[in-house]
């Protein structure tokens, strides 16, 4: 099975990234053949929207569930759309919460927010 | 002629200057673009009023026709959207309703639908014509409701005055995009003095002529004047801190059209010096 992972950098060692729009890249870590590829957020750069779009690129990517911090609410519809499942992230760690998950201990995001970038003008 | 009354922060007294100015004319036109929270009416209590529903353009997908090719998808530099699980998903209140996609689809799987996100009133009080713009609770942008009230003037002979929205956004270079002149109201604080140093740099972009009325004016210190004189900046006219004109202005009444004369010269005042301006 395929998660995605809002990461810092690309680097399995490194850390989760507190945004999930605006993530430098997204770990897509495969779970049966431990495989990980990095991607680029090329969202991350966006006006507005970038939690839509990056949750194109999850969709695309083919990944079944995303760990992270947190998750605005049109990327959650997106997500939701494709039954990508949101899991909330225990702590910084990308290996902490990969082992977490392998192991059923994460529990479903369920405090959506409803997005930081309020559009003005 | 049209006249623009601007701030960088609400409560500055915009909405004082506008409808006062207005109603010492002989003939006038008051426009509220501050569609989020118009409140000239509540002044001029206008009567006649019509209304008219002011919408955007949103794109709608037909399932049939598209083939997923994702080519508006990519257009989109709002993000407004996505295609998953072989439909389209359209964002309504990202849209920028620029119409782009349906240009765009090959498969012409796109056309667009009426999204009503608020209205234009008109009415009519003593000497003054009334226009106000009201956007509907929980829309995101009022721009397109401002492109209407100021496609309203276009042609008008009678003076406007624009009462415009706070800051120095969108929605306000929409609001002065017509003026011939701009006044710009500033509070005789450090902070007023930040938020009137937005305006001018907005104004400026635009080219527009412009001064300051500096309003709740006290003995002492006045950063915001200070700032005019510093940066040669028109100063139009002081008004003091007042309790009488803030009093009646709290209870909805026109200051101007009290009996007391003193505000009606007050105001008059002021407007004749920004016609003098515009001629000059």
């Amino acid at each position: 099975m395929k998660i995605a992972i809002p990461v810092e950098d690309k680097s399995i060692e490194g850390n989760i990234c507190q945004s999930f729009g605006r993530s430098p890249y997204f770990l897509i870590y495969d779970t049966g053949s431990e495989e990980s590829v990095f991607l680029n957020n090329t969202a991350a750069a966006s006006q507005g929207g970038a939690g839509i779009k990056a949750a194109q690129i999850i969709v695309d990517s083919r990944a079944q569930a995303v760990l992270t911090p947190r998750a605005g609410e049109k990327a959650a519809s997106v997500l939701a759309a494709a039954d990508i499942k949101i899991y909330k992230t225990i702590n910084d760690s990308i290996r902490d919460n990969i082992k977490a998950f392998t192991k059923g201990r994460l529990t479903l995001l369920d405090d959506i927010h409803p997005g930081f970038h309020r559009r003005r003008g | 002629m049209k006249i623009a009354v601007l701030s960088g922060k609400g409560g500055t007294g915009k909405t004082l200057i506008s409808v006062n100015m207005a109603a010492v004319l002989q003939k006038s036109v008051y426009i509220d673009c501050d569609v989020e929270e118009p409140n000239g009416h509540l002044f001029f209590k206008p009567v006649d009023v019509r209304s008219e529903k002011v919408s955007v353009k949103i794109p709608v997908a037909d399932d049939n026709l598209c083939n997923g090719c994702r080519k508006c998808v990519d257009f989109c530099k709002y993000n407004a959207l996505v295609y998953v699980n072989d439909r389209l998903m359209v964002f309504e209140d990202i849209c920028h309703s620029c119409g782009g996609c349906v240009l765009l689809c090959p498969e012409r799987a796109l056309s667009e639908r009426d999204k009503v996100i608020g209205e234009v009133r008109g009415g009519v009080s003593e000497n003054v014509t009334i226009i106000s713009g009201v956007l509907n609770t929980g829309e995101v942008s009022g721009t397109p409701i401002i492109k209407e009230l100021i496609s309203r003037i276009s042609r008008e002979e009678r003076p406007v005055i624009i009462d415009c929205p706070p800051g120095s956004a969108c929605i306000v270079m929409e609001s002065i995009k017509d003026a011939d002149y701009c006044i710009l109201v500033a509070e005789p604080t450090l902070f007023g003095v930040h938020n009137l140093d937005m305006v001018c740099e907005l104004v400026r972009l635009f080219e527009k002529p412009y001064g300051v009325i500096v309003n709740k004016c006290m003995d002492g210190e006045n950063p915001a004047e200070e700032y005019c004189v510093k940066n040669g900046i028109r100063i139009l006219g002081k008004i003091p801190y007042d309790e009488e004109l803030g009093r009646l202005n709290s209870n909805g009444l026109i200051a101007a059209w009290v009996e007391s004369k003193r505000y009606r010269e007050l105001f008059k005042s002021l407007y004749q010096k920004v016609a003098g301006e515009v001629q000059a």
